[in-house]
């Protein structure tokens, strides 16, 4: 549903400053991103991942700087980017329902809603889980079911804020192969965590958040064999202790 | 939605309310001691089976039936206060005032008679005695017909109560029934109509000491809200109800109305 | 209080008895008080959602006027509603006075501000649940405020009853509007008050008696009612 017309990536962040309670999370962080690699947003707890996440996704305003998509256009935005938070939050309802709650938000005809839902359920394998009450799925269940409401769109972009920080092993590789499975189709992917092994499977490029700075952006093999900054190299190293 | 076939449900259910849609009637202010003597009970069913025209009695005390006429909240006004009835005429808002019926009122007291009142025939004389004993008094203080007589005999006794009342006189505000109730829990003296009285059933320790002084007699009169001030009074249907009341029907059966035996109100229309 | 078995069984005779002026009253009071609660819980839940997801200049005003209403003591309503209503009121000609609509419309006037500010207060919750995720698809205001009503509609349901408590309870009200007509006006609180004020203790106990089985019939109905409904629709 990307109409080739008009497409909002790509997004250019320019010197955004955000600040809370006297305290500045985000210093004067500046990148551009483009359609095609997933990007991973990297970093320690408190480096200001979340709040990135939530000042593109347009949650929130930037104290100072500006956040650009390449489409101003408010309704088309909303439609063409969509977050993953951390922990799913569904509505007392079924499973199917809480999609095609979204889709009607989004103003897609109540014809076209259900079969829509029950596509976007089945690309996260859940089709026969459609009219469970969405609360009493498991966590891992809850995530792809969030996943496939934020897919059932079929947005540009992709947000994800540690999406499986909350999960077991097992759900966690479920929510990545459905992840992987969306970049293949397509969609740009960029997500946040510290999860260094996640980074590396599902990720093309990492821009590291330290303190609230962009510290250093590169391809993830090069990242990861030979990081240029020393906090990268120090929060790798802290990760990963063997290395 | 759901919301709407409530709201549906419940307009439709708003014509089970029995006065939903009852045109024919006419709201009559009266007293709470009136009411609670049982009369209405007995006089009214009479006069809705003759003229199909449902009496819908307002029951509060004199002085709000009577501001209720003022307002026009009320299409008859029958209260027994003559001198504020005959203002209420004279100011405008009533057309004309009927005699209708008069009861009486009786002074109780507590057994021990501490005022030494029992067996007196004088209200004027009683009343002076439990003012030099100081004995417990209540009050109705709530500008009732009842209210009023009592504020009458202490002036008529020489008494600026208001000026020479003490603790032992307990101006409580409330109606006949709780004024009685008040009374017994204090063992106290009370001005009381006897209808409310004789129905009366949390007694304690009182008793009738005085009655049947010509003083305590308690004129009821009866009178149409001026459709001159208050154009949505329903004229026709209210003179029916006065006309009724003092005819010799109306009159008949109130004069039938007995509690236990005794004759409660005694009627005296056109005498 | 010794009265206390003798009253217990005057509530039993009362209730075996159907006596008719009885049913009558009793049936008076639930109309009059479920019916405000109708159009309280329509009026109010909107009103108090909105309250709460929104954010306007004077909000935190409103939401202190709001609790505080939530006291507005019977008889005061009862005065106001009186004063509008009576003929030499600004809405006299509709003729509502001494009726049982004018008894509905100022209980609704009494319970409104109970509903809005307990469902202000659980949407308020709520709303810290859901906000970022509501508002990453896009759903905000009013669309925001309906759909947590919705979603917290069992834990309203408390709301809604202390609403009808409030309701059930009050004689001020409607003792003031209704006027206490026999057989029009009269329901279960002002004929408590009127056995009260003639002495007949024992009857208004027993009355009282009858009245508070009423209402936790009610309670326990709408209760079991919730809990079937919840458990089919989760």
């Amino acid at each position: 549903m990307s109409s080739a017309a008009q497409r909002i990536l790509p997004l250019s962040l320019a010197e955004v400053c955000f600040g809370a309670g006297g305290r500045a999370i985000l210093d004067r962080v500046s990148f551009e991103l483009e359609a095609g690699p997933a990007t991973i947003i990297l970093g320690a707890n408190g480096a200001g991942k979340s709040v990135l996440m939530r000042l593109m996704h347009g949650l929130i305003r930037p104290s100072s700087g500006a956040i650009r998509w390449s489409d101003a256009d408010p309704e088309r935005l909303r439609r063409k980017q969509a977050m993953v938070f951390q922990r799913p939050v569904m509505l007392r309802r079924s499973a199917l329902a809480n999609i095609t709650y979204a889709l009607g938000q989004a103003r897609v005809p109540r014809s076209e809603r259900e079969a829509l839902a029950f596509e976007a359920l089945e690309s996260v394998g859940l089709p026969h889980l459609a009219h469970r009450p969405a609360r009493v799925l498991s966590g891992g269940e809850q995530q792809r079911l969030a996943l496939a409401r934020a897919w059932a769109l079929h947005p540009e972009v992709l947000l994800l804020d540690e999406p499986t920080a909350s999960l077991d092993p097992a759900a966690t590789r479920e929510i990545e192969t459905v992840i992987k499975a969306f970049d293949a189709a397509g969609t740009k992917i960029v997500m946040a965590t510290h999860n260094l092994g996640q980074a590396r499977r599902l990720g093309d490029e990492v821009i590291f958040l330290h303190a609230g700075r962009v510290i250093e952006r590169a391809p993830i093999d090069r990242f990861f064999a030979q990081p240029a900054a020393a906090e990268a190299a120090a929060f790798i190293k802290g990760e990963l202790p063997w290395k | 939605m759901e919301v709407k076939r409530i709201l549906a449900g419940w307009l439709a259910a708003l014509a089970v309310f029995p006065a939903f849609g009852q045109s024919r009637f006419i709201t009559v202010a009266s007293t709470t001691s009136t009411e609670q003597s049982g009369l209405f009970k007995h006089l009214l069913p009479v006069f809705e089976k003759k003229t199909g025209i449902q009496v819908r009695v307002v029951a509060l005390g004199t002085g709000q039936s009577l501001d209720m006429g003022r307002r026009g909240d009320a299409d008859v006004v029958f209260v027994h206060a003559k001198p504020l009835e005959e203002r209420f005429v004279a100011d405008g808002y009533g057309v004309r005032r009927y005699e209708v019926m008069y009861n009486d009122f009786v002074l109780i007291g507590p057994k021990s008679d501490p005022a030494r009142v029992a067996g007196g025939k004088d209200v004027l004389e009683a009343f002076r005695k439990v003012k030099n004993a100081q004995a417990p008094f209540v009050s109705r203080g709530d500008k009732s017909g009842t209210h009023f007589a009592e504020l009458e005999i202490w002036k008529a006794a020489g008494i600026d109560i208001g000026k020479e009342k003490g603790p032992w006189y307990r101006d409580t505000g409330q109606g006949m029934g709780p004024a009685l109730n008040s009374a017994a829990g204090m063992n106290a003296y009370i001005l009381a109509d006897r209808g409310t009285w004789l129905s009366f059933r949390n007694r304690a320790d009182l008793g009738i000491v005085l009655a049947g002084d010509p003083r305590l007699f308690n004129q009821y009169g009866i009178i149409l809200v001026s459709p001159e001030k208050h154009p949505g009074v329903k004229r026709e249907m209210g003179q029916a109800f006065i006309d009724w009341v003092i005819s010799s029907e109306g009159q008949r059966t109130i004069a039938a109305y007995k509690i236990g035996g005794e004759q409660l109100f005694f009627p005296n229309a056109g005498k | 209080m010794g009265s206390l078995p003798e009253a217990l069984y005057g509530a039993a005779s009362l209730i075996a008895s159907g006596d008719a002026t009885l049913v009558g009253i009793i049936l008076l009071s639930l109309g009059v008080s479920l019916s405000a609660v109708v159009f309280a819980t329509v009026l109010g839940l909107p009103l108090g959602a909105a309250i709460a997801v929104g954010r306007f200049a004077g909000r935190k005003a409103t939401v202190v006027l709001l609790n505080a209403l939530m006291g507005l003591p019977p008889v005061v309503v009862g005065l106001v509603v009186y004063l509008l209503l009576s003929r030499a009121g600004p809405l006299g000609s509709l003729g509502l006075l001494f009726t049982p609509p004018a008894m509905v419309i100022a209980q609704t006037i009494l319970i409104l501000p109970i509903i809005a500010a307990l469902c202000r207060q659980a949407v308020e919750d709520a709303w810290i649940e859901y906000e970022e995720q509501l508002r990453s698809l896009g759903v905000a205001g009013t669309r925001a405020a309906l759909t947590l009503v919705w979603e917290i509609r069992f834990s309203l349901l408390t709301a809604v009853l202390a609403g009808l408590g409030r309701a059930s309870a009050e004689v001020g009200a409607v003792m003031i509007v209704g006027g206490n007509i026999d057989g029009v006006t009269r329901v279960m609180t002002t004929t408590i008050a009127l056995e009260t004020s003639k002495g007949d203790l024992p009857l208004a106990l027993s009355l009282g008696i009858v009245l508070i089985t009423l209402v936790i019939a009610l309670n326990a109905a709408a209760y079991w009612v919730k809990e079937a409904a919840q458990r089919r629709y989760g």
